[in-house]
């Protein structure tokens, strides 16, 4: 029987060596004519780890961190020519990694699992469910069970996404638009990123249920150029959905048309911003729109339009699949679900946590992060992205919930979350952080506000 | 001969997305993928393409930082500057750059092969210092790792 081994193809994975030990382990796979077949799949999200290799076996998925290219013969010799079990880069069953085990993923749940650009296997792990059911509602029972769900915007406002979709689809128009903003563009954050490099179907699928859901024909997703892997995963899987009959006039048989097209930004912080987004697709410099009017009534084109975030978007298909209480019933207060939160920066176990609202800071940085890498007390972190808060150490009880941050006069933002050890000089912080205003204000106020709230 | 390359480069970017719609943005970067760069001798003749002033797309390839208005080098660096990889040691590590390089951000070394850009982040915050080569990720830099990186860069040009 062939035996599956799977090598991440997300790009932190491949920064860190992943297609070395891809090329090492096809080469010592071919030269003992081994019936091996090797599996790119996305990253686990413990990038701590990567690249972390994992192999298929009896008892489950056995995986082995931090490889190596010269790990790789004495990795093959463990793994099948019977050498002994122990390999010093063991971690044993990857799914009873503690880090891993005590997550609660739901939009990540197919992360590391899957072959990103497998259809086979996206269906094979309750992909498309979600459209199924979806197809068969009604527009604006869609748009109520999303309501229910108390979902979010991910992306940074927090704005319910039911109350969104609403406004569009009450916007009575031949052409509305779905338009994904994938500009990831804090420090900090890359669960948009991994969500497109290692579950890209999930993205498709969360458009193609927006766009029954309002009435909409066309989407968008605008992808920071800084993230030329995922372009390359995600062309790959626009491809084959339409293959398949996911996009396209004809979608599922349902004679509903809906496609997509992938829009690659130009490196401007401030086209992160949904109307400088929206300027930016219409082919404009990225200058802020006077609003109102809103996006979801008037938005590109001058058409009604949602711009939902990657996180946002993806988190669609499970709330379609489950129903709205399966995923209301995470999350404390008005924060309902769960949020992928990713530990970077001076942080030993830097990665993908996606937890129920709720969780603590110092759980996030002790209990998944292991504290700093420097081995130095934290001293601060910073949260929100450049437009965000530096928190002290004091506050690191603070329970990750939208209402809670802002009364502490912080904000979840993108819910990246970049640690600092005592070294910090937070003047120089201040100062870069002010330089990086300078440089990506769009210029339309004058003085930019961007800069004024650092000032 | 340069010139002919960046003709054809340039009108078959047009003829591609002619019925794009807001098509600056994809036109200009087929140009700049197949070129390095947007040429200054281009803008008018996209602006004739698309139906937009001169001006105009002046004013797009100025504001989007992406966007190079001069031939780079053979190979591209582009580093983080960003705050997680700041975190981790990203300033030792692009000093480190701009010495062994003997240049400052947006500048070539003398010999034209290696480009220096800044970039404010890549998505690799959770293993800083990053950057791209030529659109490949290193991860977890250390200044030793730069004498590496532009010893294999400076290897590959003496090879062809
Ligand atoms: C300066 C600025 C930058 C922003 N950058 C992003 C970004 O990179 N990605 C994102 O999804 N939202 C970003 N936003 C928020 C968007 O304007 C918008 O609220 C969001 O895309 C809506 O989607 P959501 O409701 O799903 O979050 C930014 C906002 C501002 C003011
Ligand atoms: S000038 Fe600055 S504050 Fe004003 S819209 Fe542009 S980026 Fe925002
Ligand atoms: S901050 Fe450097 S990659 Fe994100």
């Amino acid at each position: 029987m062939t035996t599956k081994i799977f090598i991440p193809r997300d790009s932190s994975a491949i920064g860190l060596g992943a297609n070395l030990v891809a090329d090492a382990f096809t080469r010592v796979v071919q030269s003992n004519n081994a019936d091996v077949q090797i599996v790119r799949n996305g990253s686990r999200g413990l990038i701590w780890m990567e690249p972390l290799v994992e192999v298929e076996t009896e008892t489950g998925r056995q995986g082995y961190a931090n490889v190596t290219s010269n790990d790789v013969d004495s990795l093959f010799k463990t793994m099948f020519a019977g050498a002994s079990d122990h390999h010093e880069k063991s971690v044993g069953p990857v799914e009873e990694i503690p880090y891993l085990k005590n997550q609660e993923r739901l939009c990540f749940a197919r992360n590391g699992i899957t072959d990103p650009t497998s259809i086979e296997d996206y269906l094979g792990n309750d992909g498309y469910r979600g459209l199924k059911v979806a197809l068969s509602l009604d527009a604006k029972s869609i748009v109520e069970i999303v309501t229910q769900s108390g979902l979010r915007g991910r992306g940074g406002a927090a704005f319910p996404t039911g109350i969104k979709w609403n406004t569009v689809l009450n916007c009575p128009s031949d052409q509305k638009y779905i338009v994904c903003n994938a500009d990831e563009g804090d420090s900090g954050t890359f669960s948009d990123r991994m969500t497109i490099e290692g579950d890209p179907f999930a993205l498709i699928e969360g458009m193609t249920i927006a766009a029954l859901a309002v009435g909409a024909t066309k989407g968008y997703v605008y992808l920071r150029s800084e993230y030329p892997h995922a372009e390359e995963v995600f062309t790959e899987a626009l491809l084959i959905a339409r293959a398949h009959g996911y996009l396209g006039e004809n979608v599922c048989g349902s004679k509903r048309s809906f496609d997509i097209e992938l829009r690659r930004a130009a490196g401007a912080y401030i086209c992160g911003e949904e109307t400088s987004m929206l300027e930016s697709l219409e082919g404009k410099r990225g200058l802020v729109r006077p609003k109102p009017p809103l996006p979801a009534i008037s938005g590109l084109f001058g058409q009604p339009t949602v711009v939902n975030n990657v996180v946002t978007l993806s988190s669609i298909p499970f709330i379609l699949a489950n129903g709205a209480s399966a995923y209301k019933d995470y999350g404390m207060g008005r924060s309902m679900g769960t949020l992928p939160i990713q530990l970077a920066g001076n942080i030993k176990r830097g990665g993908l946590v996606e937890k129920a609202f709720g969780v603590t800071l110092n759980e996030l940085l002790y209990d998944f992060g292991g504290g700093s890498a420097s081995g130095k007390p934290i001293r601060t972190l910073q949260i929100g992205g450049p437009l965000g808060a530096y928190i002290p150490e004091s506050q690191f009880d603070l329970k990750l919930d939208y209402e809670t941050f802002s009364a502490a006069g912080a904000m979840i933002g993108h819910g990246g979350i970049v640690v600092f050890d005592q070294t910090v000089n937070m003047a120089s912080m201040a100062r870069f952080a002010m330089e990086f205003c300078a440089i990506e204000s769009c210029g339309k106020c004058t003085p930019c506000r961007l800069s004024l709230i650092h000032i | 001969m340069v010139s002919t390359n960046q003709e054809a480069v340039i009108s078959a970017a047009l003829e591609k997305h002619s019925s794009t719609e807001g098509a600056l943005l994809p036109i200009l970067h087929e140009i700049q993928d197949a070129l390095g760069y947007i040429p200054s001798d281009s803008i008018d003749v996209i602006g004739k393409g698309i139906n937009r002033s001169r001006a105009e797309v002046h004013g797009v390839v100025s504001f989007y930082h992406h966007f190079r208005t001069h031939k780079p080098g053979r190979h591209i660096i582009q580093v983080c500057r960003s705050e997680a990889c700041q975190a981790v040691g990203a300033v030792e590590v692009i000093e480190k750059l701009k010495r062994t390089l003997g240049i400052d951000f947006h500048e070539s070394t003398l010999d034209g092969q290696i480009t220096l850009e800044p970039i404010y982040c890549l998505g690799h915050c959770a293993c800083g210092p990053a950057l791209m080569v030529n659109g490949e990720p290193r991860a977890k830099m250390t200044p030793d790792h730069v004498d590496n990186l532009v010893n294999e860069l400076r290897t590959k040009n003496h090879d062809d």
